[in-house]
């Protein structure tokens, strides 16, 4: 059940040249908040439409949310200041579903995120995490706490692995064991997931990202292509997604 | 406190705020989030015969105050409407208003028929979506076309029947006094006004169809012109929609003409939106002694 609701800034600080970690006091949204969903906040009298942000962390009363400044919306965002309030629709969408077992958890850029929380709820996991360049490396340390083993690729080979994440996902993958792949990101690293999950037949879920009204499935704007039993659907991301199983993605 | 209630076309409706097509799906995910009885009524997601896909993403697009979308009817079809969203519709304790849209004149008949059949307590019939191919918007803009839609409708129906109106014409009186003529029991207007954006940096259309409906509080002032026009053209009751998001511009729109108004963009922003333009037109109605909400229609003392 989303809740409408006033939650407090508590810090606001800059991760990167683009990223911010927001965090807010919010007992309704944190408590009930699982893996992979998301809250929609609005972004004051300017921004006509709320945006969508995942749940990065949520411990006790404390929500945490990552972002990436992209326009008014996340700017408006990136200059709250503690003790301010922000009114929140949330938590909404499926998020991902986790069963027993060791997860990989596969994230790209401003994807990263969302597997955070996913990494502390899982039995256990470990992660690839791609990003462009060192700069814009976020929360490792975080993963390194929450994950067994922790692969950081850049593009451009300034840190660590030398490239995407499809290498190090597959020698990952090819040393078994895991229950399952969890994955955010760009939609075109999605899509290489899901096809080296299917090859090494590994369950993976991916998390999608449309632009969004409602945000709680009445608009039908948020449409995602996909199969289901060899129909065709559009599905809704804000609340049939934003998690999806790979192969029920119409890539 | 002042009574809400308004008798629209023959139907009784406890408060004169519906929520507006395409905005509310059918009901059960607002539904979660407040008591649906407290509406005056739903108009459900445009319905057609055949199920219906919609148009690829992105289906939205932001604009200032207001949002362009293009879903382009995506539903399940009038049949599995009937089946497996009416009955939970029904339980809810507030009018059910269907919305209808075809590719010929026979269609609509059919699914006039179908849902008379099934109780729905009103049927809109939408003349005016912007962003299918055929039928839509096609019917809405011209006099001759509008009017045989309506007499199709009202031949099959067995429940009042409200016209939805497109603002893509250049009068829209006219066409609202041809639905008249043909027998429509009311009219609701605006539906979305015809726009575009594109995403300079990409030079692309942020909507994958190029273009879509505009919609929220940018297009208010234009709907209460057309409703104010239109009330001036016909005798029939007129549910006013278009931009509303407050008690202030419900009542500004019933002032201009509107008998019943409905909320939809606004509820994007707040989900609470029409209970909270409900309390609002109460708001205004005690402040004014004014003891039933009836007494505002078309009342504005022109200059
Ligand atoms: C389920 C979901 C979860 C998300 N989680 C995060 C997250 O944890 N961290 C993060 O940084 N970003 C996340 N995003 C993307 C984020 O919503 C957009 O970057 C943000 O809305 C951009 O708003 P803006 O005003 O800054 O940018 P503008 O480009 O000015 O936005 C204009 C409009 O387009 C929409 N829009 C633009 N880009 C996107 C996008 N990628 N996805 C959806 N809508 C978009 C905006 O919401 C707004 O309506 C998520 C998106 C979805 C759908
Ligand atoms: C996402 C969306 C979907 C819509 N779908 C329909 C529809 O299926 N049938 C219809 O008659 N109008 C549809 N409309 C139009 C609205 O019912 C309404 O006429 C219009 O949005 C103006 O009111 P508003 O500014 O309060 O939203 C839709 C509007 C939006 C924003
Ligand atoms: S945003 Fe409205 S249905 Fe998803």
């Amino acid at each position: 059940m989303p809740v409408l609701t006033l939650a407090a800034v508590r810090d606001v600080r800059q991760l990167s040249a683009s990223v911010w970690k927001m965090t807010l006091y919010s007992p309704e949204l944190a408590r009930p908040a699982k893996p992979g969903q998301f809250v929609h906040i609005k972004c004051g009298e300017g921004n006509f439409l709320r945006r969508p942000i995942s749940v990065c962390n949520a411990q006790g009363d404390t929500l945490t949310l990552v972002f990436e400044r992209k326009g008014a919306g996340t700017r408006y965002l990136s200059e709250r200041r503690a003790g301010e309030k922000l009114d929140i629709l949330g938590p909404l969408g499926n998020g991902f579903e986790l069963r027993k077992g060791r997860y990989l958890l596969v994230g790209g850029g401003i994807g990263v995120p969302p597997l955070l929380y996913a990494a502390k709820s899982a039995e256990s996991a470990d992660a690839v995490l791609g990003f462009r360049t060192k700069d814009a490396v976020i929360l490792e340390d975080e993963f390194r706490a929450a994950c067994g083993e922790v692969t950081v690729a850049t593009d451009d080979g300034s840190y660590g692995t030398y490239g995407t994440i499809a290498a190090p996902l597959r020698e990952m993958l090819a040393s078994g064991g895991y229950a399952g792949v969890l994955a955010c990101g760009p939609r075109a690293m999605l899509r290489a997931v899901a096809e080296i999950c299917a090859e090494h037949s590994v369950p993976c879920q991916v998390s999608m990202e449309e632009r969004m009204g409602c945000g709680v499935g009445a608009c039908l704007v948020c449409a995602c292509k996909t199969r289901e039993g060899g129909a065709r659907a559009m599905r809704r991301v804000c609340k049939d997604g934003p998690v999806f199983w790979a192969e029920e993605v119409c890539w | 406190m002042a009574d809400l209630n308004v008798t629209f076309a023959g139907v009784p409706f406890k408060t004169p705020v519906v929520v507006a097509s395409g905005t509310f799906g059918f009901g059960r995910e607002y539904g979660e989030i407040f008591d649906l009885s407290r509406l005056g009524g739903i108009c459900v997601k445009g319905l057609t015969l055949r199920p219906r896909l919609g148009n690829p993403p992105p289906r939205i697009a932001e604009t200032p105050m207001g949002i362009l979308n293009s879903v382009g009817l995506q539903n399940p079809g009038v049949d599995r409407f009937i089946e497996e969203e009416l009955p939970y519709l029904k339980t809810l304790g507030t009018n059910i208003i269907a919305n209808i849209s075809g590719e010929t004149v026979e269609e609509y008949a059919e699914m006039a028929e179908k849902l008379s059949d099934a109780g729905v307590d009103l049927i809109e019939v939408n003349i005016s979506c912007p962003n299918v191919k055929a039928g839509g918007a096609a019917f809405g803009t011209s006099c001759d076309a509008a009017a045989s839609v309506t007499r199709a409708v009202k031949r099959a129906a067995r429940v009042p029947v409200m016209v939805k109106l497109t603002p893509n014409v250049t009068d829209i009186a006219e066409i609202a006094r041809a639905v008249e003529d043909a027998g429509a029991d009311a009219v609701s207007l605006i539906n979305t006004l015809l726009g575009m954006r594109i995403d300079i940096n990409t030079r692309r259309p942020v909507l994958k169809n190029n273009t879509g409906g505009l919609s929220g509080p940018a297009v208010f002032p234009v709907a209460v012109r057309m409703v104010w026009q239109v009330r001036r053209a016909v005798k029939i009751p007129i549910c006013g929609m278009g931009g509303i998001s407050t008690g202030e511009d419900a009542v500004e729109m019933m002032l201009a003409g509107a008998d019943i108004v409905a909320v939809g963009t606004a509820l994007f922003r707040d989900p609470f939106a029409a209970i909270r333009v409900t309390e609002g037109i109460v708001r205004y109605l005690d402040e004014h002694q004014i003891e039933n909400v009836t007494e505002i229609t078309g009342k504005v003392l022109l200059n």
